[in-house]
C-alpha cells in the first residue's frame, strides 16, 4: 500500500500526535484483549473439570480488583487523550499561513487568504503548504455537510453549512499525501479528493507567487482557439480563469488548472489523455456531479484542452 | 343460601391462593383445569384466528421470523456491497445504488433486525420466565407487530420502486433536507423510523407491565432472572430514548412536506440539531440492542455451568449503570463537528467509563464458568463464550474510538465499521444466534441438531473475522466510509477481497443454520419441558407451551426455581379457567393483588396497523393525508375500545382484590 493516506504515517506534528495516542491505547487494548482472551480459555479448562474450589466471595473479590484495574487504566488513557487534545493547541500561532476552504458537491474550493484580498490567491482540489509552518484552515459548505481529512496530517473536522470551524495543522515532513472528504455527501462522496503537496518554504512562496499571477496568454493559434471556446462556450457558465472573460465561480478556479496534478477532485491524473475523457463527458467517470456535457466538437474539444494544459 | 352467600361463596373459591391441599391439585381435578383453560384460550382456526391471534408467543414468534426475514434482505444487500468493494474502481453497482443500497442496509439492521428481534425474544420469554398466563396489554401487542411488518414492507416496496431512502441510516441533514434530498427517499426513511418508533414503544409499555405486574407469586424483584432485567431495563430505554427520534424525524418531515426550517441554518434552524437529537436516541439504541443479548448471554451460561451467575446485584447493577451512561455519550459522534474542547472531553470520558459496567459483566461470566459445577460446552455455550474474543476487541476499539484525537483521525472510516461490526454482531448477533438455538425446543418442542449447530458456529466465527478483522486497518489506512468505490492506487483491494470472501463464508454458515432450523422443526429429537437442565420458569412447562403457559400457576422461592424444587410453595389455584384471566401481583415482592381477564383475540388491532399505516404512507405525500387519513384510525380504534354488554362483561366483572395477608396466610 502506498500510505499516502494513513493514519499511522503521520507526515505533520498533529497526526503524529494522534499516531503516538492510537499506539498508546492499541499496546493497552492488545494486552487486554489477550488476558481477557486467556482467564476464559482457562476458566473454561477449569470449569470443564469442575476443578474450582474458589467461594463466591473469593470471585467476588477478584472481580472488583479486576474492575478497579480497568477504572484505573481507563483514567490513565482518558488523562492521555485530553493532554494530547490540548497539546494541539500549541500549534495555533498568530504567524500561521491562513488559508479557507468551502466544500461544494463534490469539490474543494481553496483560497490562500492575504490581509490584502486582492493578493488572495484561489485554487481548488489541491493544497500547497510549506514544511515546518503552521496552518489556519478556515472551514464552510456552500450545500451539505462534508469532512474535510488530510489523515497524514491531521484528524478530520466538517464543513457545516452556516458554521464557521477551523482546522490546525502542520507538515513537517515534504511530501504529496492526499485527503478526502470524511462525511457522507451524497452521491458522489467517494470521489471527493483532494491532493497536499507539503514542500519547502521557498518552493511554496515560489508556487504561491506563480499562483497569484493570471493566467498565462495562449502562445499557438490551437490554444487561442482553444481559449475562445472557453470563454464564448459553456466552460465560463461555471469556471473563473483570471485574465480572461471567464470569471464564474461555482465551479473549480481553472487559472493554473495545468499546473495541478489531478482534475475531478482527485479522481483522476491530469493528463492530455484524461483530461480530454472528462471534458467529452464528465458523466461517465464521475456520475451525477454538477459538470454537465459540453457537447463540444472534436476540433473544439482538442483546441480546449491544449490551452487548459498551457495555464501552468 | 342466599344468592349474596352463593356469590360470596364462589369468590372465595377461586380466590387465588396457595394451596396446600387442595382438591383442585389432584391429577384429575389437574387435568379438568387443563382441559377448561384449553379451551378458553383457544384462539379458533382458520385464517381470521391467526389475523386476531393476541398470544404472546405467537406473536413473539411472527416477530421473530419477520425480524430474520428482514435480517436475509439486509444480508443480500451486505452482499451486493461487498461484492461492488471486492475490486477497485468496479462498475458493478452505480453510486446511486450503492449509497441506497448502504442506507437500506443500515436501516434494516438497526431497525427492522437488531431492535426487533431483541424485543421480540422478550415477547416469547418474559411472560413465562415470570411465570404469567399472558402479557400485559395482548392487543396492543399484536398492534405493534403489525406495524412493525407494515413499516418494513414499505421500506422495501419503496427499495424495490427505486426510492429507497438514500441518505445513510443517519440521515444527516441537509442532504435529507428539502434542498437536497430529492423526491420521497428521505420521507420514506424518516416514516419507517415513525413505524417502528410505534411498535418498539408499544413493546417495551407491554413488557414493563408484564414484569411489573404478572411477576408469579415469590418472584420478587430480587428473584427475577437477569434476562428480565435486561429487559426491563431495556424498556425503560426505549421509552426514554424514543421521544428524541420522534421530535428528530418528525420535524424532518415537517421540514420536507410543509416547509418549516428545524434545520434550515438559512432560517434559524441548525443542522446540527439533528445530531444532537439522533444521536441522543442512536447511542442509547445500540445498548437497547446489546442489553437483552447480555441478558441471554446470562442465562444461557448459568444453564451451561450448573450454577447462577456469580454476583447476581452487579449484574443488575451494571446493566442499570449501562442504561444511564448510555444517555450520555451520544456526543462521541460528533467530534468532528468542531464542537468547544472541553465538552467534548466530558463526552470521552463518559464514553470510556461505560466500558466499567461492561468489563465487570465480563468478569463475573468468567467467574461463573470457572467455577462451573461441570461446565457443559454447549452451541448455545460456544455462541456466547465468542463473546469473550469477538465483542471484547468491539468493546476495546470503543475505547479507542471515545479518545477524541485518534476519533478524529479513524471517524467515519473502514475502522469504525469494523467496530461497530464487532459490538453489534459480535455483542448481539452472536448471542442472539446462540438464543435462538437454547429457546428453539422450547419454542417449538424440538432440538436443533448439534452437529450442524457447531458447523454453523465455526463458520460463523471464522467468516465475521476475516470480514471484519482486515477493516480496522483499511480504516487506519484511510479508507473512508460509505463510499461506493476507491481508486486501485490507493492499495486497498487485497483486504476489501479477503472481507468480500470472508462475506460470502459468514453466509454459508447462515445458510447451514437455516437448513438446521428447517430439519429439525420436522426431524428434530423431542424436547421434553427442560432438555438443558435450565433453572428458570419457562422449563417449567411443556415444549411448547400451552396457550396458557402454565396449570397450576407457579410460584416461586428463589432465583434458580427449577434448581431448588425443594424449596417450591405450593402452586396458585383459584384463577378461573373459563375466562382468560390472569394473577396480578405486587411491585416489589410480587404478592397477589388481583385477577384481572386479559381480552382475547381481536381483528381490531389488525385493522388499527392498517388504516395507522395507510395514514403514515399517504402523509409522505400530502400534508391532508394526516387529517383525512387520521378518520378510518380513529373509527378503527372505536371498534376496538367499544365497550363490551351483558353477560359477558358481567363475567369479566371488576378484578378482586386481595390483600397480601389474607392470600398467602
Amino acid at each position: 500500500m502506498p500510505h499516502v493516506q494513513s493514519v499511522i504515517h503521520p507526515a505533520g506534528i498533529e497526526a503524529a500526535r494522534a499516531s503516538h495516542l492510537w499506539w498508546l491505547i492499541f499496546g493497552i487494548c492488545a494486552a487486554v484483549w489477550i488476558a481477557v482472551a486467556m482467564a476464559a480459555l482457562i476458566a473454561i479448562r477449569t470449569g470443564r473439570r469442575a476443578a474450582s474450589r474458589a467461594t463466591d466471595r473469593q470471585l467476588g473479590t477478584n472481580i472488583a480488583v479486576a474492575g478497579a484495574l480497568s477504572a484505573v487504566v481507563l483514567i490513565a488513557i482518558l488523562f492521555e487523550s485530553v493532554l494530547t487534545g490540548r497539546a494541539e493547541d500549541a500549534i495555533r500561532t498568530p504567524d500561521a499561513l491562513h488559508l479557507q476552504v468551502t466544500a461544494n458537491q463534490w469539490w474543494w474550493d481553496v483560497q490562500y487568504v492575504n490581509d490584502l484580498p486582492s493578493l488572495n490567491v484561489t485554487t481548488a482540489n489541491e493544497i500547497h503548504l510549506p514544511v515546518g509552518r503552521p496552518v489556519r484552515i478556515d472551514l464552510l459548505s456552500t450545500d451539505v455537510i462534508h469532512s474535510l481529512w488530510i489523515p497524514s496530517l491531521q484528524g478530520k473536522v466538517d464543513l457545516i453549512p452556516g458554521r464557521l470551524n477551523e482546522l490546525w495543522l502542520q507538515a513537517d515532513r515534504a511530501g504529496v499525501y492526499r485527503g478526502q472528504c470524511a462525511e457522507y455527501c451524497g452521491l458522489q462522496h467517494a470521489k471527493m479528493a483532494l491532493v497536499v503537496v507539503a514542500e519547502a518554504p521557498d518552493a511554496f512562496e515560489r508556487w504561491l507567487a506563480a499562483n497569484r499571477a493570471p493566467a498565462v496568454p495562449p502562445s499557438t493559434p490551437e490554444q487561442e482557439r482553444g481559449k475562445a471556446v472557453v470563454e464564448r462556450g459553456p466552460c465560463a457558465m461555471c469556471h473563473n480563469i483570471t485574465g480572461t472573460l471567464a470569471g464564474a465561480r461555482s465551479a473549480p478556479d481553472l487559472t493554473h488548472i495545468g499546473s495541478r496534478s489531478t482534475i475531478a477532485a482527485g479522481t483522476l491524473p491530469n493528463t492530455r489523455g484524461y483530461l480530454g475523457g472528462w471534458i467529452a463527458d464528465p458523466q461517465h467517470v464521475k456520475p451525477g456531479n454538477r459538470m454537465p456535457v459540453p457537447g463540444l466538437s472534436d476540433e473544439q474539444l482538442q483546441a480546449v484542452i491544449a490551452y487548459l494544459e498551457s495555464l501552468k | 343460601m342466599t344468592p349474596g352467600e352463593t356469590k360470596r361463596r364462589r369468590d372465595d373459591e377461586r380466590r387465588p391462593r396457595l394451596a396446600d391441599h387442595d382438591a383442585r391439585l389432584t391429577v384429575e381435578g389437574l387435568e379438568r383445569e387443563r382441559r377448561a383453560l384449553e379451551k378458553t384460550w383457544w384462539n379458533g382456526r382458520g385464517l381470521v384466528a391467526w389475523l386476531s391471534d393476541t398470544d404472546h408467543k405467537a406473536i413473539g414468534r411472527r416477530y421473530i421470523v419477520t425480524a430474520f426475514g428482514f435480517f436475509t434482505l439486509g444480508g443480500v444487500l451486505a452482499a451486493l456491497m461487498r461484492i461492488q468493494l471486492s475490486r477497485p474502481d468496479n462498475t458493478f453497482l452505480s453510486p446511486d445504488q450503492y449509497n441506497q443500497i448502504f442506507t437500506t442496509h443500515g436501516t434494516t439492521m438497526m431497525f427492522l433486525f437488531a431492535v426487533p428481534v431483541v424485543l421480540a425474544m422478550g415477547v416469547y420469554l418474559v411472560p413465562l420466565m415470570v411465570g404469567a398466563r399472558s402479557m400485559a396489554f395482548p392487543r396492543m401487542l399484536a398492534f405493534s407487530y403489525w406495524m412493525y411488518l407494515f413499516g418494513g414492507i414499505f421500506l422495501y416496496s419503496m427499495f424495490f420502486l427505486n426510492i429507497g431512502p438514500d441518505n445513510g441510516w443517519f440521515s444527516y441533514l441537509p442532504l435529507a433536507g428539502p434542498e437536497y434530498g430529492y423526491g420521497k427517499r428521505a420521507d420514506v426513511w424518516a416514516q419507517l423510523i415513525t413505524f417502528t418508533e410505534v411498535s418498539a414503544l408499544v413493546v417495551a409499555t407491554c413488557l414493563i407491565v408484564t414484569i411489573f405486574k404478572l411477576r408469579t407469586p415469590g418472584m420478587s424483584l430480587n428473584r427475577m432472572p437477569l434476562f428480565v432485567w435486561a429487559m426491563l431495563i431495556v424498556s425503560f430505554m426505549v421509552i426514554f430514548a424514543m421521544p428524541s427520534i420522534v421530535i428528530s424525524s418528525t420535524c424532518l418531515i415537517l421540514d420536507r412536506l410543509v416547509s418549516t426550517h428545524f434545520y434550515n441554518q438559512a432560517e434559524g434552524g441548525d443542522p446540527l440539531l439533528w445530531q444532537h437529537l439522533f444521536w441522543f436516541f442512536g447511542h442509547p439504541e445500540v445498548y437497547i440492542i446489546f442489553l437483552p443479548a447480555l441478558g441471554m448471554m446470562s442465562e444461557v451460561i448459568a444453564t451451561s455451568a450448573r450454577r447462577p451467575v456469580v454476583g447476581n446485584l452487579t449484574m443488575v447493577l451494571s446493566m442499570l449503570s449501562t442504561a444511564f451512561i448510555g444517555f450520555g455519550v451520544w456526543v462521541h459522534h460528533m467530534f468532528a463537528t468542531g464542537l468547544p474542547e472541553l465538552s467534548l472531553s466530558f463526552f470521552s470520558a463518559a464514553s470510556m467509563m461505560i466500558v466499567i459496567p461492561t468489563g465487570i459483566q465480563i468478569f463475573n461470566w468468567i467467574a461463573t464458568i470457572w467455577s462451573a459445577r461441570r461446565l457443559q460446552i454447549t452451541v448455545p455455550f460456544l455462541y456466547m463464550a465468542s463473546l469473550f474474543f469477538i465483542f471484547i476487541i468491539g468493546g476495546l476499539t470503543g475505547v479507542v474510538l471515545a479518545a477524541g484525537p485518534v476519533d478524529r483521525q479513524v471517524h467515519d472510516t473502514y475502522f469504525v465499521v469494523a467496530h461497530l461490526h464487532y459490538v453489534l454482531i459480535g455483542g448481539s448477533t452472536f448471542p442472539l444466534l446462540g438464543g435462538i438455538f437454547f429457546w428453539f425446543p422450547k419454542m417449538t418442542g424440538r432440538m436443533l441438531s448439534d452437529r450442524l449447530g457447531r458447523a454453523s458456529f465455526w463458520l460463523l466465527f471464522v467468516g465475521f473475522n476475516m470480514t471484519f478483522f482486515p477493516m480496522h486497518l483499511l480504516g487506519l489506512d484511510g479508507m473512508p466510509r460509505r463510499v461506493y468505490t476507491y481508486p486501485a492506487s490507493m492499495g486497498w483491494h487485497g483486504l476489501n477481497l479477503l472481507a468480500s470472501v470472508g462475506a460470502a463464508v459468514i453466509f454459508v454458515s447462515l445458510v447451514v443454520y437455516l437448513v438446521n432450523v428447517i430439519v429439525s422443526l420436522r426431524a428434530g429429537a423431542v424436547a421434553g419441558p427442560n432438555p438443558w437442565g435450565a433453572a428458570t420458569l419457562e422449563w417449567a412447562t411443556s415444549s411448547p407451551p400451552p396457550a396458557y403457559n402454565f396449570s397450576p400457576q407457579p410460584t416461586v422461592a428463589s432465583s434458580e426455581p427449577l434448581w431448588h424444587t425443594e424449596l417450591a410453595p405450593p402452586p396458585i389455584v383459584g384463577l378461573a379457567s373459563d375466562t382468560r384471566e390472569v394473577l396480578v401481583t405486587f411491585l416489589l415482592d410480587a404478592e397477589p393483588d388481583h385477577r384481572y381477564p386479559m381480552p382475547g383475540p381481536s381483528l381490531w388491532p389488525l385493522l388499527t396497523a392498517i388504516t395507522t399505516s395507510a395514514m403514515f404512507v399517504w402523509s409522505i405525500f400530502q400534508a391532508q393525508g394526516v387529517v383525512w387519513g387520521s378518520i378510518p384510525i380513529f373509527i378503527a380504534l372505536v371498534g376496538w375500545f367499544w365497550p363490551t354488554k351483558g353477560k359477558k362483561a358481567l363475567e369479566h366483572g371488576a378484578p378482586t382484590r386481595l390483600t397480601a395477608r389474607e392470600s398467602l396466610s
